[in-house]
């Protein structure tokens, strides 16, 4: 449990955090909360020469609404985003399944933008983001970029972030007004980590018929998806019991299950099928 | 004076420890110290071809480096201690660096020593090792057979011993009205206490002193051992166990590494320490469990049993760890009947050698495999002849007025009251409440269950004539020094090694209600051979009434010596005095006293003592119980399985124990507590898993379940106080009941909450995929 020798180098700012990527010519890793990061150097599944802490750069961190949009600024803690208002206002999913991330060391210190670029299959976040069109707002030796959600998680942690370039805030989609939401997670018993997650929005026009769903999915494979079966068949209908049993069979639907030591892709099926019916039934219940 | 033997008093140990002000083993720092790290096998079998450490020899910091050859010769094999008779037994050799073979994945190849850990650590990424892959056997029943992979040249078959106890003929299954069998799969465990293993080794060249300091549970045993091992005269090698976070049975052993920085510190002429990786722990650390049990329960329809008979396989490991010869056989084999008249049984046990991490005593040792396969047997039985699971109990546990009673395999239970434990559980949770809720509950799609787990363990280990005849290399008895300092306070040097179980307080309560004094006044100190005379350590559920009985004998020494003063001093005859509340009082004239400190002070001062009696006031007790002693209880556990994730919760869990006398109801309730949580961990989440290379596919918390305190429910608990006649304290042991009585309890639960399904048996843990597949198998069924 014992890293290997490494250089430390800690970045003043964006522009000095790219600088020093370009110096390393692709042998340095960003250090943000170091809760991904740090164990698997600590076991030695990784290797590293050089270390770029970004943690001090203030300006990554934070909250705010632009328009439609709720932007968190990456470095912003999973605790921060738990207690946050406006997060809480605006997409209390996020702060939902952030309080259920780890332990609470894991929270004070474990970032958002640390979390999405490592791109753990079985993390929380990628759920959320799945759900609620997260949209990666990065800065390189060239400049801005931006990805959808749809373009970034590649395969376990593999993502689309170029190389020398910092994560610097990920946006989402704020739901219409009335819409529930709800993260709800089946965590290993060993890791803590998601053996299923399915981040759930639901909203339904005055005669009951859904007329808004978003469901994002984690855990259960080598990346996080949108169930966009399931969200079809809901679309319109008036939700009973049987009509969420049945769309939440499609849920998994076109998707490669993952398989270890606790759960079969024949058993994450299932709970593909049992979680996101869970959720939808616990927010189309409760009126 | 109030009573302080049966006061939850607080324990005296937490604020120190807790604040982080303990003193560990990690914690020692000596000028000049250098550090230790093992290169460990990446192989389960493999012969070494080449190995290289010239390079790490070279690097900047590094001191020394050892190979198993350097140390051919110069250092003795680490033995077992417990060589069960009449057995085959054969005991290879277990060098502490692998000569030429490796046998597990962990097994030690090289020593480096260095400036510092970080130095030590990458300096084994210098050395080179080429090795020839072996043919690999990871199960007991596959190492058994003809042609499987051979681990040591003078083990043919993998087979350690063949022990056996107790015979019953076929007859008596062949005519028996009832006759049930099943297979039992006790999963391997891996302990992982809080603080991993340590040690730390200092030379004294001119004086050829030796002192080692490590995570140990019973420091004599690790010098009795390592003494020989390297060639130290006990008078010369003194063994400390400082602050010990947890052992659960691990830290009994004597493993390679103590000796390797003993070896080390003496070579080097520097102090040398060496702390334990957790992903070392998990692959080098003795594991627990790891049997395969054919159980065959005879008995007639009206639900009484007649006979029992059990086939053990147990997966020893690649080296033969210092208890585990004994784990599977006589603390397992003796108490298999368990609770109930069952007048024949016969067990046998087969040690099977294979590519694994050595096993040995895990928190219960043996006891918990025992209870499990007799808890279940009982309940198959039930479910075969109809008759509900209490019912059946109660028709076969022992009455009250049977004891003491002679088992079929020659142990003598020493006093009881089964009955009233089942019945007080009972009173904490309705039984028939909760069948009415469960057939409920079954019809709205939910499974509800509820299993009983009466038990009896065998504890207070043990009478050191016994100890002989069943093998072990030691004895059983321990020792206990009570010091009265001339100003009244009190030191009590206790031979039992406490290392988490809170002894510092409750044996400070022993003394201060023999004494009359404040507890405050009395210090109990442990875990230092030079301190102390001598002891066998803290295992088996042995520190109280063993070690706790030894202070009690030498605190009534030190008040007869002071009594015989105290009559001198008030001019009376001794059978004139009462001693009570701290004074001796002379009978009906309450005037006349001189309390326990004035006659202390008169011990030391000597000025005027009575004709034949030494100056000073302390006694020593060396105390050989005559029997084991036996606590017992029952547990009930009501479970709840998910009907679509096949996820158990437990909803309830009610605990009667009896451990004899309480001292301290707090620190008993924390026993209790832990170890069902160990026991559930068992039943529900734990288990080592090696793919058929022989490497530890849960080899980190990210895969090995650890239970957390959000699984559990509150404990419900209570005690009952029958006292043992083998000891004057009257106190039977508290340390494992809960991991004895908690696995079968949640698997009876489970195993009820399936009956909807047709299941008989599940292996452990009960992951939910598991019974999520019997669910869906039952109604495939349907």
């Amino acid at each position: 449990m014992i890293t290997s020798a490494f250089d430390y180098t800690r970045a003043e700012s964006v522009e000095d955090a790219v600088q020093l990527l370009v110096e390393s010519g692709g042998e340095a890793k960003l250090l943000a909360g170091g809760h991904s990061l740090l164990p698997l150097m600590k076991i030695r599944l990784t290797t590293l020469d050089k270390l770029i802490d970004i943690g001090q750069i203030n300006e990554l961190k934070g909250v705010r609404k632009e328009g439609d949009r709720l932007v968190v600024g990456a470095l912003t803690t999973h605790k921060e985003i738990s207690r946050d208002p406006v997060v809480k206002r605006e997409l209390p999913l996020l702060a939902e399944a952030a309080s259920q991330i780890g332990d609470i060391q894991v929270r004070n210190r474990g970032t958002i933008g640390g979390n999405l670029a490592h791109a753990d299959p079985a993390s929380d976040l990628p759920a959320v983001a799945m759900a609620f069109d997260a949209q990666f707002e990065m800065q390189g030796p060239n400049g801005k970029e931006s990805l959808g959600v749809d373009e970034f998680f590649f395969g376990p942690l593999i993502t689309a972030l170029p190389e020398n370039t910092v994560l610097t805030s990920i946006s989402f989609s704020i739901p219409p007004e009335g819409v529930k939401s709800t993260y709800l997670k089946y965590p290993h018993p060993a890791s803590g980590y998601a053996v299923i997650g399915v981040a759930a929005g639901v909203g339904t026009a005055s005669d009951g018929s859904v007329n808004y769903a978003r469901i994002g999915i984690t855990g259960v494979g080598d990346v996080a998806f949108r169930a966009e079966g399931t969200e079809q068949m809901l679309i319109g209908q008036r939700p009973t019991a049987e009509l969420i049993d049945e769309a939440a069979g499609k849920a998994s639907e076109g998707q490669e299950m993952g398989s270890d030591l606790f759960a079969s892709d024949h058993y994450r099926q299932n709970l593909c099928k049992v979680y996101t019916s869970r959720a939808l039934k616990k927010l189309l219940s409760d009126k | 004076m109030a009573n302080v033997f049966g006061t939850p008093l607080k324990r005296r140990e937490d604020p120190r420890l807790i604040t982080g002000n303990g003193n560990y083993t990690d914690d020692i720092q000596l000028p000049g110290m250098l550090y230790a790290a093992v290169l460990r096998s990446p192989h389960a079998h493999a012969r070494i071809k080449r190995i290289d450490v010239s390079a790490a020899r070279e690097a900047e910091g590094v001191s020394a480096v050892y190979t198993g050859q350097d140390l051919a010769g110069k250092m003795e094999p680490i033995p077992t201690a417990w060589l069960p008779p009449d057995s085959d037994m054969k005991t290879p050799a277990h060098p502490a660096l692998a000569v030429d073979t490796v046998r597990y994945v962990g097994d030690g190849v090289a020593l480096v020593v260095a400036d510092d850990r970080y130095t030590a650590r990458d300096a084994l990424d210098l050395i080179e090792v080429e090795y020839k892959e072996l043919p690999v056997t990871v199960s007991q029943e596959e190492a058994m057979k003809d042609g499987a992979a051979q681990l040591h040249e003078d083990v043919p078959n993998n087979l350690a011993f063949h022990w056996k106890a107790g015979e019953v003929p076929d007859e008596v299954f062949d005519q028996a009205e009832v006759s049930v069998r099943q297979r039992f799969n006790q999963q391997r465990l891996i302990p992982n206490p809080m603080e991993m293993r340590a040690a730390v080794a200092r030379y004294n060249p001119g004086s050829q002193e030796m002192t080692i300091w490590c995570t140990s549970q019973n420091p004599h045993i690790h010098r009795f051992i390592l003494s020989g091992v390297l060639g130290i005269p006990e008078s010369k090698l003194q063994i400390v166990a400082p602050d010990v976070g947890g052992g659960f049975g691990s830290k009994i052993p004597v493993y390679p590494d103590e000796a390797l920085v003993g070896f080390a510190a003496r070579d080097l002429k520097r102090p040398v320490k060496w702390t334990e990786e957790r992903s070392e722990h998990f692959t080098t650390t003795s594991h627990g469990r790891d049997v395969v049990l054919d159980v065959e329960l005879a008995g007639k329809r009206d639900g009484t049993f007649t006979g029992l008979r059990i086939k053990n396989i147990a997966n020893l490991g690649a080296y033969l760890s210092t208890a585990a010869p004994g784990v599977e056989t006589i603390l397992f084999g003796l108490i298999t009947p368990g609770p109930y008249k069952i007048p024949l049984a016969q067990v046998e046990t087969y040690g099977v050698m294979t590519n694994t991490t050595p096993t040995d005593a895990y928190r219960g040792a043996g006891r918990p495999e025992a209870t499990y396969q007799i808890e279940r047997m009982v309940d198959l039985f039930a479910k075969e002849i109809g008759m509900d699971p209490v019912e059946i109990r109660r028709k076969n546990l022992i009455a009250e007025n049977e004891f003491p009673y002679d088992n079929a395999l020659g142990l003598q239970y020493d006093s009881g009251n089964y009955h009233g434990a089942l019945d007080k559980a009972l009173e904490m949770l309705d039984y028939e409440d909760f069948r009415k809720e469960q057939e409920e509950a079954r019809k709205q799609g939910k499974f509800l269950g509820i299993g009983f787990s009466t038990y009896v363990e065998i504890c207070g280990l043990g009478p050191s004539k016994v100890a002989g005849q069943v093998g072990f290399q030691g004895g059983l008895w321990d020792s206990a020094t009570v010091r009265v300092h001339p100003t009244g306070k009190v030191s009590v040097f206790t031979g039992t090694s406490p290392h988490g179980q809170g002894e510092e307080t409750t044996f400070a309560q022993i003394v201060a209600q023999k004494f009359g004094i404040p507890q405050e006044d009395i210090e109990v100190i442990h875990g230092d051979t030079n301190r102390i005379s001598m002891g066998w350590g803290t295992y088996g559920s042995r520190t109280t009434p063993v070690g706790g009985t030894a202070i009690g004998i030498a605190a009534d020494r030190v008040i007869d010596k002071a009594k015989k003063i105290a009559a001198h001093v008030l001019e009376v005859s001794g059978e004139d005095l009462e001693f009570e509340d701290g004074a001796f009082q002379v009978k009906g004239v309450p005037e006349k006293s001189i309390s326990f400190a004035d006659v202390t002070l008169q011990a030391y001062l000597a000025w005027d003592l009575p004709e034949g009696v030494e100056p000073s006031l302390e006694a020593q007790s060396f105390y050989d119980p005559e029997n084991f002693v036996y606590p017992f209880g029952a547990h009930i556990c009501v479970a709840e399985v998910d009907g679509e994730t096949g996820e158990v919760k437990i909803k309830r869990y009610a605990a009667v124990d009896d451990p004899g006398p309480v001292i301290n109801p707090m620190v008993a309730e924390g026993q209790v507590h832990g170890g069902i949580v160990q026991g559930v961990g068992q039943a529900l989440y734990e288990g080592a898993v090696y793919d058929k290379q022989g490497q530890l596919l849960s080899g980190t918390f990210m895969d090995y379940t650890m239970p957390k305190a959000r699984f559990f429910p509150k404990f419900e608990t209570a005690f009952t106080e029958t006292p043992s006649p083998v000891n004057p304290l009257g106190v039977k042991g508290i340390g494992e009941t809960g991991t004895i009585a908690a696995t079968p309890a949640v698997a009876n639960a489970v195993v009820d909450a399936l009956q909807p399904f047709g299941v008989k048996e599940i292996d452990m843990p009960f992951t939910p995929e598991k019974i999520w597949k019997i669910m869906q198998n039952g109604r495939g069924e349907e």
